[in-house]
């Protein structure tokens, strides 16, 4: 009689032992992946179906306006069912990327480099998109899209992060990033800002051009006491700020409540703004801005590589890069894009003026050799930025 | 007497032989019946809590976001000592405990009522009214009062002609938020507690020259007690790990849940995440150790 249950218990040790490590070992050291793999020699037959990770409205295929739809065509000329996922933030991205369930990123600076250090992404061989040909070159073989000579996706388009505020309570534009910094008081608890913390480099942008004697050159290269600067800056806007926000859904409904009336934003939000009637505006204020410059990039383990590279070709042909740029509000990379979008879409985001280009700061990873050359000090890294963004937010 | 014809006989089949086995067997029965409890409860709940537990006393690369898995105890260390977390702890427990306090004082009038006065038919009645809001789904629940707590909402609409104002998004839009759709857990135990009180004792009291406050103060609440502690176990353990509600209508504040998942989702800091997670399960545990000898625990 007692030696069943000796047995039985002794079965489901021995069970619990196996499946315990089991579990152990999946979640065991993953190995440190350097390089990411070779990039295609050639193309093979497209899968049939490719994932994609992007901003919002980088991917559309007409659910969200009949209108707005460059996905379609794709399938049909291709064959690849596209499946979609936006993300809100670059940490977000890159985190997603890890579940290795895309084959396709579209990535900004900051979190481009981080996916080639972490292995997620493969270079990629341009020989084999026949449309690169057409990016302008200087957003080709940029420092966040290449690595040691190689190219590490395509160019996608380029933008900035713009001053939104609420046309009745600013009858006339404000031209300064003031009204979020030193004059927040004047909408105290209804201004709003990025959450994640690049948005420091907005508060770096700021001391750049109104506190000098910070010695700020670059709004990602910030040693300990410029950074302390950049962050104190934030701490006071804290006391003003509403809601910090990253879903852009969310932006759009408190601009559109009154929850919220100025802060950060980008064009796509006004373009959806706009069409409800809410009485919003952006501008571009003096000091610059913070801004973007995206890359297609692909997965190092992706399933489908090849409808993957069409997928690359296809956005970054004219009529597909023209539409998924305009649509986002934001400059082409494609030099004949400007052919397809409507009349004045491209002079008003200065694309292809390099020199407007160059004044905005694309959103790099920042590490700790500062970004502007600087040998005398270290810099403070991406995680001492999240960790000051937390204690920002408190 | 004869034997019994073969057909009427039982049949040798492998059924029948394992039931007269389990029913001979008593220990192998208990074995076979608490095998998918406990491999799910051990296995699937705990095994997983633990393995994400020890990541706390891991590192990460913070460029490249792999895990080292070197031992150390800088995650606890930060946690314990850092003043952010600290600040956080404190707002987390003081919203836990606000909205306990209110559903516990909404919920004792409304569960007496349903348990002692309504007639049979009202009290289902009301039993399904305390229901029916958990048939909407939770996001659904925090958006509607993202709109109603709103600058133009329906709040604002209604207290501005008597000089009122909405909240706006904040603490109090969370406390109000989370005691909302904490509610039903609390009336439901508060209310089969009451039911559980015999009518008798409430009439013993009255014919003894109790007067209605006594009554409920020397009878009533005493035997509710447990009850309605169990409730708050409900409310206080959902409302320190929540981070839903705060992200939609806590405006610019955070609490742990909040940090947990920036941690995990935006940071990419497994480790660090771990380690703030163990805040509130060290929270909940003192509160289940302090309450376990009320009874409150046999009302969950």
């Amino acid at each position: 009689m007692k030696r069943i249950p000796r047995t039985a218990r002794r079965g489901a040790t021995v069970g619990l032992a196996i499946a315990s490590i089991a579990l152990l070992t999946a979640c065991g050291t993953t190995a440190a992946n350097d390089g990411g793999g070779e990039a295609a020699d050639e193309l093979g037959e497209f899968e049939g179906q490719v994932s994609l990770l992007a901003w919002p409205g980088y991917v559309e295929d007409g659910t969200n306006d009949p209108a707005v739809d460059w996905v379609t065509p794709f399938e049909e000329d291709t064959g690849c069912e596209v499946t979609s996922k936006t993300y809100g933030t670059s940490d977000e991205a890159f985190n997603l990327m890890k579940t290795g369930e895309y084959d396709v990123v579209a990535a900004s600076g900051d979190a481009s480099l981080r996916l080639v250090a972490a292995g997620d992404v493969a270079p990629v061989n341009t020989d084999l998109i026949p449309n690169y040909e057409g990016i302008y070159d200087f957003l080709k073989m940029q420092s966040w899209n290449s690595v040691d000579g190689e190219a590490y996706g395509v160019p996608h388009g380029y933008g900035a992060n713009l001053l939104m505020y609420n046309t009745e309570l600013f009858p006339e534009a404000p031209t300064s990033w003031d009204v979020v910094f030193d004059k927040a008081s004047e909408h105290s608890g209804k201004v709003t800002a990025y959450d994640s913390p690049i948005y420091i480099a907005d508060a770096a942008l700021y001391l750049m051009h109104h506190q000098p004697g910070t010695g700020i050159t670059n709004p990602y290269a910030l040693d300990e006491t410029q950074f302390k600067a950049a962050v104190d800056l934030l701490k006071e806007q804290r006391a003003h700020i509403g809601e910090y926000w990253s879903d852009y859904l969310k932006e759009i409904q408190a601009f559109e409540t009154g929850d919220t009336v100025v802060g950060t934003s980008w064009q796509v939000i006004q373009n959806v703004l706009e069409s409800s009637g809410a009485p919003t505006a952006v501008t571009l204020p003096e000091e610059g801005a913070t801004g973007w410059s995206d890359t297609w990039m692909i997965a190092s383990e992706a399933k489908n590589p090849n409808c993957a590279y069409a997928w690359l070709d296809y956005i970054a042909s004219p009529e597909a890069n023209a539409q998924a740029t305009e649509y986002f509000g934001e400059a082409p990379s494609n030099e004949a894009a400007c052919e397809f979008r409507s009349e004045g879409s491209c002079e008003a985001f200065h694309a292809g003026d390099e020199e407007y280009a160059s004044q905005i700061w694309y959103w790099s990873t920042p590490i700790a050799e500062c970004l502007d050359g600087r040998t005398d000090v270290e810099c403070v890294d991406y995680s001492g930025w999240t960790e000051a963004w937390s204690e920002i937010k408190g | 007497m004869t034997s019994t014809p073969a057909e009427l006989r039982p049949r040798r089949t492998a059924a029948r032989a394992g039931s007269v086995f389990l029913s001979t067997h008593p220990r192998a029965r208990l074995a076979l019946l608490l095998s998918a409890p406990l491999f799910w409860l051990g296995l699937v709940y705990i095994v997983a809590l633990v393995l994400l537990l020890v990541t706390a006393f891991w590192s990460v690369d913070s460029f490249t976001g792999q895990i080292s898995q070197t031992w150390t105890l800088d995650n606890i260390l930060t946690v314990i000592t850092g003043s952010l977390y600290q600040t956080v702890t404190l707002r987390t427990l003081g919203v836990a405990l606000l909205v306990t306090l209110i559903d516990v004082a909404l919920a004792l009038p409304i569960a007496f009522y349903m348990a002692k006065v309504a007639t049979p038919r009202m009290q289902r009645i009301l039993v399904i009214a305390v229901l029916t809001p958990l048939w909407a789904s939770y996001l659904v629940k925090a958006y509607a009062w993202r709109s109603v707590l709103s600058q133009d909402g329906i709040l604002e609409w209604l207290v501005a002609p008597f000089g009122g104002h909405t909240p706006g998004y904040g603490l109090p839009a969370t406390i109000i938020t989370l005691a909302y759709l904490w509610l039903p857990y609390v009336i439901l135990p508060i209310y089969a507690g009451l039911e559980r009180v015999p009518d008798s004792l409430l009439e013993a009291s009255g014919d003894l020259g109790g007067k209605t406050w006594s009554t409920l103060r020397l009878v009533v609440f005493p035997l509710a007690l447990p009850a309605i502690i169990a409730g708050t176990i409900f409310s206080f353990s959902l409302s320190l790990g929540d981070y839903i509600t705060v992200n939609i209508v806590g405006g610019a504040n955070q609490m742990l849940g909040n940090l947990v998942y920036t941690n995990v989702g935006a940071a990419n800091n497994l480790p660090l995440a771990s380690a703030i997670a163990l805040i509130p399960i060290v929270i909940i545990f003192g509160y289940l150790f302090l309450v376990r000898r009320t009874g409150a625990l046999d009302n969950l």
